[in-house]
């Protein structure tokens, strides 16, 4: 083995890793979003992307043009989750987090069940969505072979957190769901509109549900029930070792996970990745047993005095 | 303050009745505020003079009677609907959001205005009103000191140009000489003639500054206190709680 050859593996691994922690940073950011003003850890957005992932494979085998394909996912996933609000997390709002949390479960399996009913009509499992595949070839750059998707994500995923960090900087509405993040009570004595903050910020957890349910199409193009499942649940525990209070933190602790899986995976031996899991996993029961209040939390704040 | 009696109240609370939990905080406790008055409301611990201040917001359900603001109910609407319909009140404990900028606290209040117009002088006023707060706007609100902090919350609460202004115990926490402060703004927000229900522990100095002074015990107005009665505050308060 030349040495050339193992520096080019390792650029490959470094650009994949970041494309996978850019993916995973924009499901934290969605995921991150809501709990912020619902304090609600909504298992089901897995599903919300799997939803659309569905809508991209059924318009690709309808022969629909691929911005077509991908504007009726984002009609679709935005629906879904509006829907969601309404029916679901509205009349809860007021239940402990632990019902809450419970309820996306139901939701969660419910959306799969529903996806499977669909996708089995015609006596097979998993949809192909041909049409946005193409997007999966690699170009070579410097010698490192990088899918377009890869650039994709990357350039979607700075771009959305950009326009993001904007809109909650610079916006009324942006301030009013930083307060209501922090203190949901006192922001709406204030006058804030709870209804507003939380459609809002579902809105936005959609959009980037839509972003991601195309990427994660074009990287796995054989769409399936359980799609973007593995994903959420990484994300999940990846927003947990960042610090879930913080919508930063939790952003960056989905990029940190997106990428140590992405870097583990391109060091073990190829026979070995059946342990990635194993190794992800390792390495989070480490970061919280020695920072319990995530790993980019400032100082020990949270839950350290449960004892 | 002389006000007109046939005009409508800007407060009405017509036998408002709250319940913890099968415990009453509040028992058929009937108060009026007439348009420019500062009316105080003092009683010991638990007497329900913040639950009062909680049920006219919304931010507890309200069992029985009704509380009404310029003559429409609020009973059953949502916080947010109350402050946008001309309540602003200053939270206990002053509830500053200490992450954000002075400024951003103070736009956060703009939230609770009915029209946009006039957000920037609303901002500008306050900072006219309280010239500390202006000069740290762009300071995290955390960083400022009790007194500070509290004329922030005042400021926030002014900057939704309220026709009635609900203050739920001002001076808590704060030594005397930022108690001073405390006041004196007070008496500035009532030379702009806004109506103010005030709560407080501090007894002799609230009936010395408002209008009309209720004490509260047991969730019931047991005594009404005018300026004139300050001096003997603490031996009227002392005389009908014991």
């Amino acid at each position: 083995m030349s040495g050339s050859f193992v520096a080019a593996l390792d650029a490959q691994t470094v650009v994949d890793a970041i494309g996978l922690g850019a993916v995973y940073a924009l499901m934290a950011v969605g995921i991150g979003l809501v709990f912020g003003v619902l304090r609600l850890v909504n298992f089901a957005y897995g599903q919300i992307v799997m939803a659309g992932a569905y809508t991209l494979a059924f318009t690709s085998q309808a022969d629909w043009p691929t911005w077509a394909g991908i504007a009726m996912c984002v009609v679709v996933v935005v629906a879904l989750s509006a829907a969601m609000d309404r029916l679901v997390f509205r009349p809860l709002r007021t239940q402990s987090p632990a019902v809450m949390l419970v309820t996306t479960f139901a939701v969660a399996f419910l959306l799969q069940n529903v996806a499977l009913l669909i996708d089995v009509r015609d006596d097979t499992i998993g949809e192909p969505a041909a049409s946005v595949a193409s997007l999966n070839r690699a170009i070579t750059v410097w010698g490192v072979d990088v899918r377009k998707v890869t650039i994709v994500a990357i350039v979607v995923a700075v771009v959305a957190l950009g326009l993001l960090a904007l809109l909650l900087r610079r916006t009324r509405i942006g301030l009013q769901m930083r307060a209501a993040a922090t203190d949901f009570g006192t922001a709406r004595l204030l006058g804030v509109r709870a209804n507003t903050v939380i459609g809002v910020a579902v809105l936005l957890s959609a959009l980037l549900a839509a972003a991601v349910a195309v990427i994660l199409t074009v990287q796995n193009p054989l769409v399936s029930p359980d799609f973007a499942l593995k994903d959420t649940i990484i994300v999940l525990v990846g927003v947990v070792v960042g610090g879930i209070d913080r919508l930063w933190t939790a952003t960056l602790g989905g990029f940190a996970i997106g990428f140590a899986t992405g870097v583990i995976n391109g060091a073990l031996p190829t026979d070995k990745t059946v342990f990635l899991p194993s190794v992800v996993f390792l390495l989070v029961i480490g970061v919280l047993l020695v920072r319990p209040a995530g790993l980019f939390a400032r100082g020990r704040s949270g839950l350290v005095e449960r004892l | 303050m002389a006000s007109d009696s046939t005009e409508t109240p800007v407060l009405e609370i017509d036998r408002l009745s709250v319940f913890y939990g099968g415990v009453a905080a509040v028992r058929e406790l009937s108060v009026e505020v007439r348009r420019g008055e500062i009316v105080g409301l003092i009683g010991p611990n638990g007497a329900g003079k913040s639950t009062t201040l909680h049920a006219i917001m919304g931010a507890v359900p309200v069992h029985g009677g009704d509380v009404r603001v310029s003559g429409r109910s609020v009973r059953g609407r949502a916080p947010e609907s109350i402050a946008r319909s001309g309540v602003a009140l200053v939270p206990e404990g002053r509830r500053i959001f200490a992450e954000l900028t002075v400024e951003e606290n103070l736009r956060l209040g703009l939230s609770g205005r009915r029209s946009r117009t006039g957000s920037d002088e609303a901002v500008e006023e306050v900072y006219a009103l309280f010239p500390v707060v202006g000069e740290f706007s762009q300071r995290q609100a955390g960083a400022l000191s009790g007194g500070q902090q509290q004329q922030l919350a005042i400021g926030r609460a002014l900057v939704a140009s309220p026709d009635l202004l609900l203050l739920d115990e001002p001076s808590l926490g704060l030594a005397p000489r930022i108690v001073d402060v405390v006041f004196d703004a007070l008496g500035r927000i009532r030379e702009r003639g806004i109506t103010v229900l005030l709560v407080e522990q501090r007894a002799q100095r609230t009936v010395a500054f408002a209008d009309r002074t209720y004490l509260m015990a047991n969730g019931e107005v047991r005594l009404t206190l005018a300026p004139s009665d300050a001096d003997d505050t603490d031996a009227m308060v002392h005389a009908y709680l014991s």
